[in-house]
Parts: structure tokens; C-alpha cells; sequence
């Protein structure tokens, strides 16, 4: 113990007597292992603030898409096919015990006017009054729509914080009436601010509705103003541009043809049904009666595939956190990489020391120092190197995350393993690759070494 | 009572297929107190003799008996610890640590001595032996601080830190002019006078060796005079050659 002190001071003192060169040589290590440090800090941080995300969208929560609509063999993708109604969720709320509450949903994405001011807002939800306790959203201002809105197709809308800012710059938009495809709505509250999703969407960008507004006032709307045949052909933003371009595939009705033959639009259809579950253990249970009411709702008979998809915002977390933890763990093995870089550098100044120091080697084995004595005195210098270089790197690291978090307000996450983990792998690393330089040193011959030039 | 026993020592090395020959049975003694001088050419065999004397080396054949421990047949390692104990060297270019304090380079030796006293101790003993060759105000100086006699003579304390049986002075004043040399023989006459410690002179140089009592010559690695010191009732001036014939007798 005593003589590892001595041998320990040896080291130190022999470090002091070059300064400048042992900072130089520690430096590989402190970037090293502030990157280290700092790369597992912001990956920590941007998995919880996934997690947090995630509980702050209402964790347990569980969407059924519609499934896909198959002609001739030719699939039209997830949530093509016209398969769920608003009765479908309803009975979802009433006959699954393990469902806490369901609400339909339709979406869509149109412009709303109001006076001067027009938007386009991220989400037109038109749903239930379910929705708000399964997204977990309180209204600040005003009232939710209710039952009877949805039932009466009342035309009354809440808007989210990012709408009030866009459409109402005095700030009041309670009583207020918005445009929707010429469709007046009256604004009856405003919602909690909610702030971005794991997306990175603005969450607050919303407009929410009751769907039977939107689907039978709003949409069908839309849809009686447009030519079905011809709509189907304006694919291309260039047909837009070049109006007299555009190929009629069929010949464009005339204003009495259109008023003879409506088109059946309003489908009672609904584009998904968001579903809550009291806690995320009773979710595959959920999933497991949703399953079996649907299907004896759609008529399938067994062995025919379901046509519905339910999908759980545990496997979006899931899949998001795996990314996230994938994402960090590549950064890390960069950094571990400028680590062994790093190394490489001690054992170089090493060897570079060894030779050097050579006539010193000499000289202490002449007064008695032991082949042993010598590679633990390089050893240790190593190591020394190294630890030093550890601490200032956890430092810079800790510097780097935090400057990280305030100029770039990235969420950051305090490591403890990371950092017990990195004062290891660097006196590893003085362990290793002090190794060979001092081994070298130690099999020097003393006649040798002190007749070295 | 014999500090140094050598018994037909030789030490051949291999150079590629051809062995060169450098001790070709070398037999010498030297007595406890005794200031003894090592004198040869370059290419004499002098400084191989020299680092088997100073455990560094060991001969290819032949018995050598340092303070009653037989060096011959030790390990490296064994060497080792006698070189700390018994053997304090004093070397031509010094061989102080750089930007490390005259007290600190005395210490060195200590730092691998198998049961030290307390710190305090070698520091106080440091500190004392400094005064004693007269750089007690300079022990917090570097060597670059110092004069070539000095730096030397900080060299010899450190050879004394551990209470050696044998000093072993490799061209001591190789690198210094004549009158800090001078200063530097006294210092090692006083030694072995007032302390009667026992030192071996290693030179080319005659007036370095007439400092000594007893001059060894070596030539072609064989001892050509003065391996033994005669009996004390024939000491008198100019014994140096006669002893020298005796020798050559015996051999």
C-alpha cells in the first residue's frame, strides 16, 4: 500500500515534470469521453421526453383503423376500406369491460376563415365528447361540445391555442364564428395548451367538432361541390396550374346532369375509433375483446381476416424509444471510437516518453528499482493520464449536455452510469494501452539505458 | 576483512557468430575502507569489469562475492535490491532527474528500498547528507540550477542515501574541469578517510587515480597490476609496481 503510494507520487511527480505534453496526451481521452457522456445524456433525455410525450398524448390509449380495400388484387392501403361506423364505437364504449371510453373519429383537412384572417389547421378532429377524456384534454375557456351537439349535428366547435393565435388576434374567440368550407361554426371553448407531439407536431394546431357536423354538414358539402369522375383525374398540381392541359378521362357533366344524379356521399363511415384503456397491463385484453366485437359486428366469418387494424400507442412508444435508444448507442460507439483514438494517442506519447526517459530508466534501475517497479511507475503514469483525462472529460461532457440543453433546449437526462462507466473505461484504457510502453520500458537493460543517448 | 572477492572472472559476449572475449579470468580484492582506483584504456574490459562489480552484469564464469553474498548466481531481481543497499553509484554525466529538486534526486534511491524508515527520516537524512557536501542551501535547486560540481556532488549524496558498503564513482570528474574535479576527489578522499567507507575509482585519468591507495591496472581483460592489496607490514610509497609484479607471479 505504501509503496504503491510512493510508486503513485513517482508518477505524478514525473507527470508535472512536463505539463504541457501530458495535457496533449490527455486530451484524446477528455474528448473522448465528453462525448461519451454528453451522447448518452441527450439520447437519455430524448427517450423520457418520448415517454413523456406519450403519457401527455394519453398513454393507454388505443386507435382501430379501418382495414384495406382490395380490388382485383390490388390492396389500396391501411384505412381504405369503409368498414368502421359511429356505432361500432359506441358499442366499443358500452360492451367491453376492459375500454374505459371510446370516441369515433373523422378527419379532415380544410381552410377556416374568419373575417380577414384564413388557416389551415394540423388536426380537424370531428369526434365525440369522449375524446376529450380519452386525449385527457381539459378546456380552459367555455365548454365542451356535448351529446346532444353531436346528435342535433349542432354547428359548435373548440378550438385548440394554435388556431385562437392564427384566427383571433384579439385574443377572444368565445361566441365567435369560424368559417368552414362556408360552413359557419360557433366557437363554444378553447382547449388546454398541449404543445408538440412525439412527431413533432403542434398538438394545439386543432379543431375539434362533433363528427356528425363534419361528416354530414362539412364533408358531404365539400364533396356535392365536386365532380366525383373528375375529381378522380386531378391528381397533378400541374393540372391546376395548366387548367386547358388537364385530360377530361370522362366527359364533364353539365350543371343539370350533376343536380339529376347526386352522388351518394354521406357515408356514415368514420375514419377510426380512439379507444382508452384504464392502465397499459389491460391493454392486450382490450385488444383482445375489441377484436372479437368487431368481427361479430362485421359479420366475419372465422378464418376470413379481420377488416379492421387496432393499433397501440405502446408499440408507437415502444418503436420511437427503440429508435431513440438505437440512435444513442451509434452516437456512443462514435464516441467510444474517438476513445480508443484516444488510446492509441496515450500509448504513442508513451512510447515516446519511454524512449525519451531512457537514461531516467537507466539510472532507477541502477539505484535499486526492480523490472516491476518500473512498469508499474508507467503503468500508473498511464492511468493517472487517463483518470485525469476521465474527470475533465466528464466535465466538458456535462458542459456540452447542458449547453446542449439551453441553446438547443434538447431535453438532457443526468447519467450515473454513464459516468462510473466512463472513469472505468478510462482507466482501462491507461491500463491497456500504458501496458506495452511500460512493459518496453521494463526490459530495457540498465547498462544500456543509462549509456543511451 | 574483504569487501570484494573476484574469482577467474570472464565474460564473453556474442556479436552475431563470433564470441568476443572482453574478462578473460579476472581475480581481484578489495578491502573494507580501502580507496581503490580502476584504470585501463578504452576497450580494456574496464567499464565491463566495472558493471559487474556494480551488479548490473553478470560474468560468464567465475565467482564474484560482494559483502559475503555471492553476485554470480543472483537473478535480476536480486541484483536489483543490491544494487540499493550496498552499492551507491556516482555516474561521469550525473544522471539527475531533470526539473526535479536536489532533495527529491537524493531521495530517488529510497523510493526503492525494501523497508524504509519513515519518511520524515529519509528526509531529514537527505537534508544532512545535502550539508554535508555542502549544498544545504541548495536542496530545493534543479539541476539545471547548478553548477557541474555541484550536480556531482548531489550524485554522490545520492549514492550515500541508503548506506551503501561501496561507492562505485564511474569517471566521477569525466565531465568537470580540473578544479571543481579537485574539489570532488577531496569530497570522496574525506569519505573514505572520516567514514571509512569503501570506494572504487573508475578513470583513464592518472591524476584522478593517484587519489587513490591502490591503482588496478587493466589491459586486454586481464589485470595487469595491483589486483590485491599486499600485506600492511610491506605498505610503503612506491609498492605500485611491486605489487603489481607479485600479481603477475600469482598468475
Amino acid at each position: 500500500m505504501l509503496k504503491l503510494a510512493t510508486t503513485l507520487k513517482t508518477a505524478l511527480r514525473a507527470l508535472r515534470r512536463n505539463p504541457m505534453r501530458s495535457a496533449l496526451t490527455t486530451l484524446g481521452i477528455i474528448i473522448g469521453i465528453a462525448a461519451v457522456i454528453s451522447m448518452v445524456q441527450i439520447g437519455e433525455g430524448s427517450s423520457v421526453a418520448i415517454k413523456k410525450t406519450i403519457e401527455n398524448m394519453g398513454a393507454n390509449t388505443l386507435i382501430v383503423f379501418p382495414g384495406q380495400a382490395v380490388s382485383a388484387g390490388v390492396s389500396f392501403g391501411g384505412g381504405s376500406a369503409v368498414t368502421l361506423t359511429s356505432p361500432d364505437a359506441a358499442a366499443v364504449a358500452r360492451d367491453c369491460p376492459s375500454v374505459l371510453a371510446a370516441a369515433p373519429q373523422v378527419n379532415g383537412r380544410m381552410q377556416l376563415v374568419r373575417g380577414s384572417q384564413n388557416w389551415v389547421p394540423q388536426f380537424i378532429a370531428g369526434t365525440s365528447p369522449a375524446y376529450f377524456t380519452i386525449r385527457d384534454w381539459p378546456i380552459v375557456e367555455g365548454r365542451a361540445f356535448n351529446n346532444s351537439d353531436v346528435l342535433g349535428v349542432n354547428q359548435v366547435c373548440d378550438v385548440g391555442q394554435t388556431v385562437v393565435k392564427e384566427l383571433f388576434p384579439s385574443g377572444k374567440p368565445l361566441g365567435k364564428t369560424i368559417l368552414v368550407q362556408n360552413v359557419p361554426l360557433k366557437v363554444i371553448g378553447v382547449l388546454a395548451k398541449k404543445g408538440a407531439n412525439m412527431m413533432g407536431m403542434d398538438q394545439d394546431d386543432i379543431l375539434v367538432l362533433p363528427w356528425t357536423t363534419l361528416k354530414f354538414r362539412i364533408s358531404a358539402k365539400a364533396l356535392q361541390n365536386q365532380n366525383q369522375s373528375t375529381a378522380a383525374t386531378s391528381t397533378t398540381s400541374t393540372d391546376q396550374l395548366y387548367p386547358e392541359t388537364a385530360q377530361n378521362l370522362y366527359p364533364v357533366p353539365s350543371a343539370s346532369e350533376q343536380t339529376d344524379t347526386p352522388q351518394p356521399v354521406s357515408f356514415p363511415n368514420i375514419n377510426s375509433i380512439l379507444v382508452a384503456v384504464p392502465s397499459t397491463s389491460q391493454i392486450p385484453q382490450a385488444i383482445a375483446e375489441i377484436t372479437a366485437l368487431l368481427r361479430q359486428r362485421h359479420h366475419l366469418q372465422p378464418g376470413q381476416p379481420d377488416d379492421f387494424n387496432i393499433r397501440n400507442m405502446a408499440e408507437i412508444s415502444n418503436a420511437l424509444g427503440s429508435t431513440s435508444r438505437m440512435m444513442t448507442n451509434l452516437l456512443t460507439g462514435v464516441a467510444l471510437i474517438s476513445l480508443l483514438v484516444g488510446g492509441v494517442g496515450i500509448m504513442n506519447i508513451m512510447l515516446v516518453s519511454v524512449t525519451e526517459r531512457t537514461r531516467e530508466i537507466g539510472l532507477r534501475m541502477a539505484v535499486g528499482a526492480k523490472p516491476r517497479d518500473i512498469l508499474s511507475q508507467f503503468i500508473l503514469e498511464a492511468i493517472v493520464l487517463c483518470l485525469f483525462g476521465g474527470a475533465l472529460g466528464i466535465l466538458t461532457g456535462q458542459a456540452l449536455s447542458s449547453a446542449v440543453q439551453h441553446l438547443l433546449h434538447w431535453p438532457i437526462e443526468l447519467s450515473m452510469p454513464a459516468m462510473i462507466a466512463s472513469v472505468a473505461v478510462s482507466a482501462a484504457v491507461g491500463l491497456i494501452f500504458g501496458y506495452y510502453p511500460a512493459w518496453k520500458a521494463s526490459r530495457l537493460d540498465p547498462i544500456d539505458a543509462l549509456r543511451y543517448e | 576483512m574483504n569487501l570484494i572477492t573476484v574469482e577467474n572472472i570472464m565474460k564473453t559476449y556474442h556479436l552475431g557468430s563470433s564470441d568476443v572475449q572482453v574478462l578473460k579470468g579476472v581475480s581481484m580484492a578489495i578491502q573494507t575502507g580501502e580507496m581503490v582506483a580502476l584504470m585501463g584504456a578504452s576497450g580494456s574490459g574496464k567499464t565491463t569489469l566495472m558493471n559487474i562489480l556494480g551488479c548490473l552484469d553478470r560474468p560468464t564464469s567465475g565467482r564474484y562475492i560482494l559483502d559475503g553474498e555471492e553476485i554470480s548466481r543472483m537473478s535480476a531481481n536480486q541484483r536489483a535490491s543490491v544494487r540499493n543497499t550496498k552499492i551507491g553509484f556516482v555516474f561521469q554525466n550525473f544522471n539527475l532527474l531533470a526539473r526535479t529538486s536536489a532533495l527529491d534526486n537524493v531521495l530517488l534511491p529510497t523510493t526503492y528500498a525494501e523497508n524504509t524508515v519513515s519518511t520524515k527520516a529519509l528526509y531529514e537524512r537527505a537534508k544532512a547528507l545535502l550539508d554535508r557536501v555542502g549544498l544545504g542551501d541548495r536542496m530545493h535547486h534543479e539541476p539545471s540550477q547548478l553548477s557541474g560540481g555541484q550536480q556531482q556532488r548531489v550524485a554522490i549524496a545520492r549514492a550515500l542515501v541508503n548506506n551503501p558498503r561501496l561507492v562505485l564513482a564511474d569517471e566521477p570528474t569525466g565531465n568537470l574541469d580540473s578544479h571543481t574535479s579537485e574539489d570532488v576527489l577531496q569530497s570522496f578522499e574525506k569519505l573514505n578517510r572520516q567514514e571509512g567507507m569503501t570506494i572504487l575509482l573508475v578513470t583513464h585519468d592518472p591524476t584522478v587515480a593517484s587519489h587513490a591507495q591502490r591503482i588496478i591496472h587493466i589491459r586486454d581483460g586481464l589485470i595487469e597490476a595491483g589486483a590485491f592489496q599486499e600485506p600492511p607490514a610491506a605498505a610503503s610509497a612506491g609498492t605500485i609496481s611491486e605489487s603489481a609484479q607479485t600479481t603477475r607471479k600469482k598468475r
